[in-house]
């Protein structure tokens, strides 16, 4: 799995809240049965007309936000769906980090699965930053997972935090399976201590 | 030993170990698969040289992407084919039990789980699905999971978590006539928004829970997701235990006697204490319907569409505007003189026997309106047989409803059920999206008696008022 440490790049800004799931990659995008090339898809409904062709009104399309690695948002992002072809999505079309005020938890918890980093800031520091990516230039940030520490050209600086156990997933890129499986005999001696009407199926 | 929740009785019990940081090894004694959130986790066990730990703890069905209608077998569309051979292959290969098209028990994943007592008190339930949280009506930790979790899950039959906060949802009184456990999510999301209930695994209590039926219940877990929630569980009580006993996966004999007293020890302790904590007047719930594009935004069917201006602040508002340019709708316009095309019954919210009759019993006598197409979507094949047993589906054909296969169907479109651009949707699924039911179509969600009186006078109404011709 890909780590997250620090990351220095451009933003685009998408102010709206309750950006869910089922918009950041349609459904009819689910039927691949690949972890790759969602890149062209995501926000599919918003970013495209009904002809294909790129939506001037939809953030993305804007001209300084191409290339853009961070993704500014507001509260509760990610939320509906499970689907990790959001994250995989996201991480495909070149984000390395999402800052918003709040996330969902299932998308989090794909986030640290796949080097995208949600970066958890207050209203304020969000507003602030909102109105530094509405200008014209592009607003680049340096994101640093270790120093816990966002900064943005002009002077804009803020903490954030993430649980240990995630921050150490983005850090080190874990195999988390491998690190299970080392846990085997724990896991044997637990099983052998279940009720035996729990082996149902 | 302190008094616990529900919730900590069941985490506590399956903690292995301890992981890394501040996380916890979690037991998972029953993994839920379907066919589009797996086939990444079983290519990726393929490529690490992994097996599936546990095989007999793992389901599959097929439900998402799945035809509802002509002849089942045969899937045009080539990417859901392929799909759905991956999954028949992936459960070969790896022994893990399949619920196909072809047999008698196959439905969406949420339905079939509880209908074959696979789902019972005090396990904790997986799957590669949000709504995963149904399952939490029997009293099991039952949460949604991404791919690659699905993947840890198959391969060590456990998962790396922290462990979530606790909220205590309480309804006190009874519900009125006509109000259902529909309502009283919809009212619950509406008064803590979507993701009020974020990173907290949610208890549903007081009389009015105590009084429903397990199908009623699952529709209130079910759409604990919906307030942003970890999971939504309800303790186990004779009522769960009457519709477990004689299933298909229940336990037997004396292992029956054995689990069943487990599961009454599995309830919150007098004194437990629960990190945040919600009150609701179950006597005072209407029917809800939403009028916007999540599931917060929804009005009692009494009132009216809301005013942006009357937002309290202005990404509330921003929000609101947006929703009601996508939904259609002006501000203030009365929910009842909102007409639609369109109406669905299905889902893993509200596709139950108990939903498919009391749709039924609204429309019998009646024929749906002119200008609206109607389907019924059973949940499982067993809910179909049971209903046609019943003669249900003729009630539905005679009012001028189409009668479908199971499947998750029109709840997110994956097939070809899907709302045209612009079409207007009385549905009794769990998400409102932009999109969800098909690009530009607009959705109301709504209980099954709501859906189905709104398929016959062609706009909503109150169920309330309604006049039965049974």
């Amino acid at each position: 799995m890909q780590s997250f440490t620090r990351h220095t790049g451009t933003s685009a800004l998408l102010a709206r809240d309750n950006v869910d799931t089922d918009q950041i990659i349609p459904k009819q995008f689910l039927k691949r049965i690949e972890r790759t090339g969602y890149g062209d898809v995501l926000f599919f409904d918003w970013r495209y007309d009904p002809e294909g062709l790129a939506n001037p009104a939809f953030a993305l399309n804007a001209p300084q936000y191409s290339g853009a690695s961070f993704l500014i948002t507001g509260k509760n992002f990610g939320c509906g769906s499970s689907r990790e072809h959001a994250v995989w999505a996201l991480r495909d079309y070149g984000f390395r980090a999402v800052l918003g005020v709040s996330f969902a938890d299932i998308f989090v918890n794909n986030c640290v699965r796949n080097g995208l980093l949600p970066v958890v800031l207050s209203p304020a520091e969000i507003a602030n930053l909102t109105s530094r990516a509405r200008l014209d230039t592009p607003l680049t940030l340096t994101v640093d997972l270790e120093q816990g520490k966002v900064s943005a050209d002009g002077g804009f600086s803020a903490s954030f935090q993430l649980e240990p156990f995630r921050r150490m997933c983005l850090l080190e890129g874990l195999d988390e399976i491998g690190m299970t499986l080392k846990h085997d005999a724990e896991i044997a001696s637990f099983e052998k201590d279940r009720p035996a009407f729990t082996h149902h199926a | 030993m302190p008094q616990r929740t529900l919730f900590e009785k069941i985490w506590d019990s399956h903690v292995v170990c301890s992981g890394p940081q501040d996380s916890r090894i979690l037991y998972i004694d029953l993994h839920l698969v379907h066919e589009v959130t797996s086939p990444q986790a079983f290519e990726g066990l393929r490529v690490a040289g992994r097996n599936v730990r546990r095989p007999e703890l793992t389901v599959a069905t097929l439900d998402h992407n799945i035809p509802t209608t002509g002849n089942r077998f045969v899937i045009e569309d080539a990417l859901a084919r392929t799909q759905v051979e991956t999954l028949r292959h992936n459960c070969r290969e790896f022994g893990v039990r399949l619920f196909d098209l072809d047999s008698p028990e196959q439905g969406i994943v949420h339905v079939i789980g509880p209908e074959l007592a696979l789902t019972q008190p005090g396990l904790t339930i997986v799957c590669g699905d949000s709504h995963t949280s149904t399952h939490g009506a029997f009293g099991a930790l039952a949460f949604g999971i991404g791919t690659s979790e699905v993947e840890h899950v198959l391969a060590t039959q456990c998962l790396v978590q922290k462990k979530p906060k606790t909220m205590l949802v309480h309804f006190a009184g009874a519900l009125g006539n006509g109000v259902t456990s529909k309502d009283m999510i919809l009212g619950l999301i509406a008064q803590i928004g979507t993701d009020g209930a974020t990173g907290h695994v949610v208890e549903y209590a007081g009389e009015a829970v105590r009084a429903l039926s397990m199908e009623a219940r699952m529709t209130i877990c079910n759409m604990s997701i919906e307030a942003g929630a970890r999971a939504g569980m309800i303790a186990p009580d004779e009522t769960t235990f009457t519709y477990l006993r004689g299933r298909r996966f229940a336990p037997q004999g004396a292992a029956w006697d054995q689990a069943e007293e487990y599961w009454r020890g599995l309830s919150t302790d007098s004194g437990a204490k629960f990190d945040a904590t919600v009150e609701i007047s179950a006597a005072q719930l209407a029917p809800f319907v939403t009028w916007g594009t999540n599931p917060g935004m929804s009005a009692p069917v009494t009132a009216a569409v809301p005013d942006p201006a009357q937002a309290a602040d202005e990404s509330e508002r921003n929000g609101m505007i947006r929703a009601l340019e996508y939904m259609g709708l002006r501000p203030r316009t009365r929910i009842k003189d909102i007409a639609v095309d369109r109406v669905f019954i299905g889902s893993c919210t509200n596709a139950r026997l108990e939903d498919i009759r009391a749709a039924a019993r609204v429309i019998r006598g009646y024929k749906i309106s002119d200008r609206v197409q109607g389907m019924v979507v059973p949940g499982s094949q067993n809910v179909k047989r049971e209903a046609e047993r019943e003669g249900l589906d003729k009630v539905f054909v005679a009012a001028g409803f189409e009668w479908r296969e199971s499947g998750c169907s029109m709840c997110l479109g994956m097939n070809a059920d899907k709302l045209g651009p612009g079409q207007r949707c009385a549905s009794t699924s769990n998400r409102n999206f932009e999109g969800r039911q098909g690009a530009g179509g607009r959705t109301h969600l709504v209980s099954p008696a709501m859906a189905a009186a709104a398929a016959v006078a062609g706009h909503f109404v109150d169920i309330r008022g309604w006049e039965y011709r049974d």
